[in-house]
């Protein structure tokens, strides 16, 4: 691999970076986020930074902007180490994110919005209004946009919010400016306009870090590319010394047979079969079918609507067309109570909010989903509550203090073992796991790879989100890649790479790889 | 490393016994409170321990109590309904109506619950159909019940009630007993089953701590809240049966912001008002506190506005209390 070492020594070296982040190491309990990573930005440069969900990007930007403290290593300004202690200490450095979701002011005028915290201050130190709207126009128009500084921020389109905060990043004479996957929201004329604006501030001399997971825009305006793998610096240099297939094979470039343990399940018959489903915004013409005893593997980028048609299966959110078979009985899940009826169960991603009642003990939470079956003309049964709860964690091998132990108190991997555990307690025939080991440490992750393969060898049916590709390609037996809120690919056997995965994901056509 | 291999570490159903856990709660330090009430009541007034003088003492909480008992659920499920004492207003009106249109009795009482039930629906639909939150909602329809009852009745009253209507509010069933004592003994223990130890008293609490997480767990959370407020209305309803008897007239103005000590109630009674977690045994010894405070203060001759000061202090005090102790424990440390 190219440029490994520590100067961009590959003909542009000649120009020191503005920033450097030598050797920073972050550290998460149970996770080394961020591990004796490098990064240069160059003023009037492009840098693109790449990787997989997870790979520490947003831990990068987080510590760029103070709002982390690296465990290990240093930031150079201009080649002198500085403490980013604090997100004003960043701020005071010229360093500026604009996020994916900026946080703006609604009912605050744009010129108010550019320079809230910051405000030109007149006489008996009150604003000076005619003094911020003057200088807002200035930014405004230095960056082409056609917005007028008093108007309120609720009255603008995303695209334009979005010049507001890049309005706001420039009111601070940023030196160095974020871009976290800035076109996530934009129409692609606006991408365009975007890509524009890029070039200006690169003309103006600011080193931008522009994060994205299209290949497409990378290829746009980025000059140099720095790519992560799992916190660790896996290749940096310059785009035009490389190809699209080169930056993929950075991004995955791991063997993920050992850490799984895939157990050989035997496939039976058909268990569910969705036809058309769609949603008037989310997506559109999901069809598969899923068979006793398999696991099938959902990937896809953030955004893609993996989550949306998993919840609108369980009766969350109603598709608009679209009709379900479970167990031969064509069904209308309008609940989750009809879906648990009809034996899919749903782990959502968002543990805390939908899928644990974090202030209740463990045993409560087990049974909820079962009360049914722990009471007696509706009177709960609590010694039957406790044993099917016992039943349950313990075969997910729970660690926790008691069962009467508030879910909030044990740590992600357990809570994710109590809401696994709640569902497997209403004996389904299919369970849908929502990025299962999002957040969690790495021996609970084993756990949960461990149980989920071997709940499929007892003939449970699995459909497993995820956007981790050695999880997907380590657990499943097929995987379908959305994108955009529709099927891309159906990958098995030979077909299943992660470059095809990739390539799927992202929406890279040329070399084949559909099956 | 299989699942079924490994001998799986036991973990204990609890930590502390209920019994140690019950000496620790709210419910104590209430109950402490309770006796420390009575035996100031005691030494103040050497009317206090007459057991007539209790029965009657008994009459200043127990038609609240019956809709906090409700409204306890309704709370601690995440919703609240501050219409309660217009549903009184409007069910006592209708109740007059009937009596003027020549209903007996039992078709008063009838009217009454229906009533309360109606305006119930009404609110619960409003909530769970619209999505409204309930405050807001129950604002409204504060105003509405209460102006309807007040259309109809203008500056008069209904009077004139049935002779064996008045059995509810003014019936004794047994000495000292009285009927209204007996209604609220019964409710406190029907409720403290529903919330305790049904099925359906584990979904109120799950929806009121995490109404997301209720309803991706299967709980339909609108049909256990649209549940609720018809209790909530039936109670109302069936406290305008056990007011009206008791006065044997109808005002439009009758249990005027009783609505607010209907919720002070609540909330003395342990009931997180942000919902999720309290308890009707809680519920039934602040019922008794609040009643023991006032009937105290009017003993000796203390005036209503003072008395609510009273009540509003001691809300403050029992609230703070445990707060106040642990910031005090910690500075020790």
């Amino acid at each position: 691999m190219r440029n490994l070492g520590p100067q961009g020594a590959d003909g542009s070296g000649d120009t020191p970076p503005v920033l450097t982040l030598d050797n920073i190491t972050k550290v998460f309990p149970g996770v080394k986020a961020l591990d004796g990573v490098r990064l240069d930005l160059y003023a009037g440069q492009v840098t693109a930074l790449i990787g997989e969900n997870g790979a520490g990007k947003s831990t990068v930007v987080k510590t760029l902007t103070g709002i982390y403290q690296p465990d290990g290593g240093q930031i150079l300004l201009g080649g002198t180490p500085v403490p980013f202690a604090t997100p004003q200490d960043a701020a005071k450095a010229g360093v500026t994110a604009i996020h994916q979701e900026t946080v703006l002011f609604d009912e605050l005028s744009v010129a108010e919005n550019v320079f809230i915290g910051h405000a030109p201050k007149g006489r008996f130190g009150l604003i000076d209004t005619a003094a911020m709207y003057k200088k807002t126009g200035e930014i405004l128009s230095s960056i082409g946009a056609k917005i007028s500084p008093a108007v309120k921020l609720k009255d603008l389109s995303i695209a334009s919010r979005h010049l507001v905060a890049i309005a706001r990043a420039l009111s601070v004479e940023a030196q160095v400016v974020i871009m976290d996957e800035p076109t996530a929201a934009l129409s692609q004329t606006e991408i365009e306009e975007l890509y524009e604006l890029v070039d200006t501030l690169k003309a103006q001399g600011k080193a931008i870090l522009f994060i994205s997971h299209k290949f497409d825009e990378i290829f746009r305006i980025a000059d140099r590319f720095t790519v992560f793998r799992d916190g660790q610096l896996v290749g940096a240099g310059i785009m035009n010394d490389v190809t699209e297939a080169d930056l993929v094979k950075m991004m995955v470039g791991r063997s993920v047979d050992q850490l799984f343990p895939k157990r050989e399940a035997e496939i039976g018959e058909d268990v569910l079969v969705v036809a058309g489903y769609s949603h008037p915004t989310e997506f559109e013409d999901i069809n598969f079918t899923l068979r006793r005893g398999e696991i099938l593997g959902f990937y896809g980028l953030v955004g893609a609507g993996r989550s949306e048609f998993m919840q609108s299966l369980i009766g969350i959110t109603k598709p608009s067309k679209g009709a379900v078979r479970v167990g031969g009985d064509i069904r209308v899940i309008r609940s989750p109570a009809e879906a648990i009826k009809a034996g899919i169960v749903y782990v959502p991603e968002d543990r805390g909010k939908q899928g644990a009642i974090l202030d209740m003990p463990i045993f409560q939470n087990v049974t909820l989903p079962s009360l049914h079956k722990t009471s007696n003309n509706g009177f709960v049964r609590m010694a039957e509550e406790f044993a099917l709860a016992r039943e349950y964690t313990e075969r997910l091998d729970l660690r926790a203090a008691s069962l009467d132990t508030n879910v909030g108190a044990l740590s992600g991997g357990n809570q994710q073992k109590v809401v696994i555990a709640k569902w497997l307690a209403t004996k389904p025939r299919v369970i849908i796991l929502d990025e299962p080991t999002k957040g969690i440490d790495i021996g609970s992750k084993a756990a949960v790879h461990d149980f989920m393969s071997e709940l499929a060898a007892q003939g449970l049916s699995v459909i497993m989100v995820s956007s981790e590709i050695p999880e997907i390609m380590g657990m499943s037996d097929r995987v379908i890649v959305m994108r955009d809120g529709r099927m891309v690919a159906e990958l098995e056997g030979d077909a299943l790479t992660p470059e095809t995965l990739v390539r799927q994901a992202v929406g890279i056509r040329e070399t084949g790889g559909d099956t | 490393m299989s699942m079924s291999q490994t001998t799986p570490r036991h973990i204990p159903d609890r930590l502390r016994s209920p019994m140690q856990a019950r000496l620790m709660s709210w419910e104590s330090l209430l109950l402490a409170v309770a006796v420390g009430i009575f035996i100031l009541n005691t030494l103040a007034s050497p009317y206090f321990l007459d057991a007539w003088n209790l029965s009657d003492a008994t009459f200043n909480f127990t038609e609240k109590a019956m809709i906090a008992f409700a409204m306890a659920l309704l709370i601690i499920a995440g919703e609240i309904d501050l219409s309660v004492a217009s549903i009184i207003a409007l069910a006592s009106t209708a109740m007059g109506v009937a009596m003027e249109m020549g209903a007996g009795t039992p078709v008063l009482v009838l009217v009454g619950l229906a009533t309360g039930m109606l305006c119930g629906a009404f609110n619960g639909a409003l909530v769970t159909k619209l999505g409204l939150p309930s405050i807001v909602v129950t604002i409204g329809t504060m105003s509405l019940f209460r102006g309807l009852s007040y259309i109809i009745l203008g500056d008069g009253a209904f009077r004139g009630y049935p002779a064996d209507f008045a059995w509810f509010g003014q019936g004794y069933v047994f000495w000292v007993i009285s009927v209204e004592f007996v209604i609220f003994a019964l409710l406190a223990v029907v409720f403290g089953l529903l919330l305790h130890k049904t099925s359906f008293g584990r979904t109120v609490y799950a929806v009121g701590n995490n109404p997301t997480g209720a309803l991706f767990s299967g709980i339909r959370v609108d049909r256990v809240k649209m549940i609720l407020f018809l209790l909530t209305g039936l109670m109302s309803g069936l406290a305008a049966v056990c007011l009206t008897s008791r006065l044997g007239s109808t005002r439009p103005s009758i249990a005027s912001g009783m609505e607010l000590e209907v919720v002070t109630m609540v909330v003395l009674g342990g009931v997180n008002i942000l919902g999720g977690s309290g308890s009707i045994p809680g519920v039934v010894i602040a019922a008794f506190v609040m009643g023991l405070v006032t009937f105290g203060l009017g003993l000796l001759n203390v005036p209503g506005i003072v008395m609510s000061i009273f009540i509003g202090l001691l809300l403050i005090g029992v609230i703070a209390l445990p707060r106040l102790w642990s910031m005090w424990r910690k500075k020790r440390v």
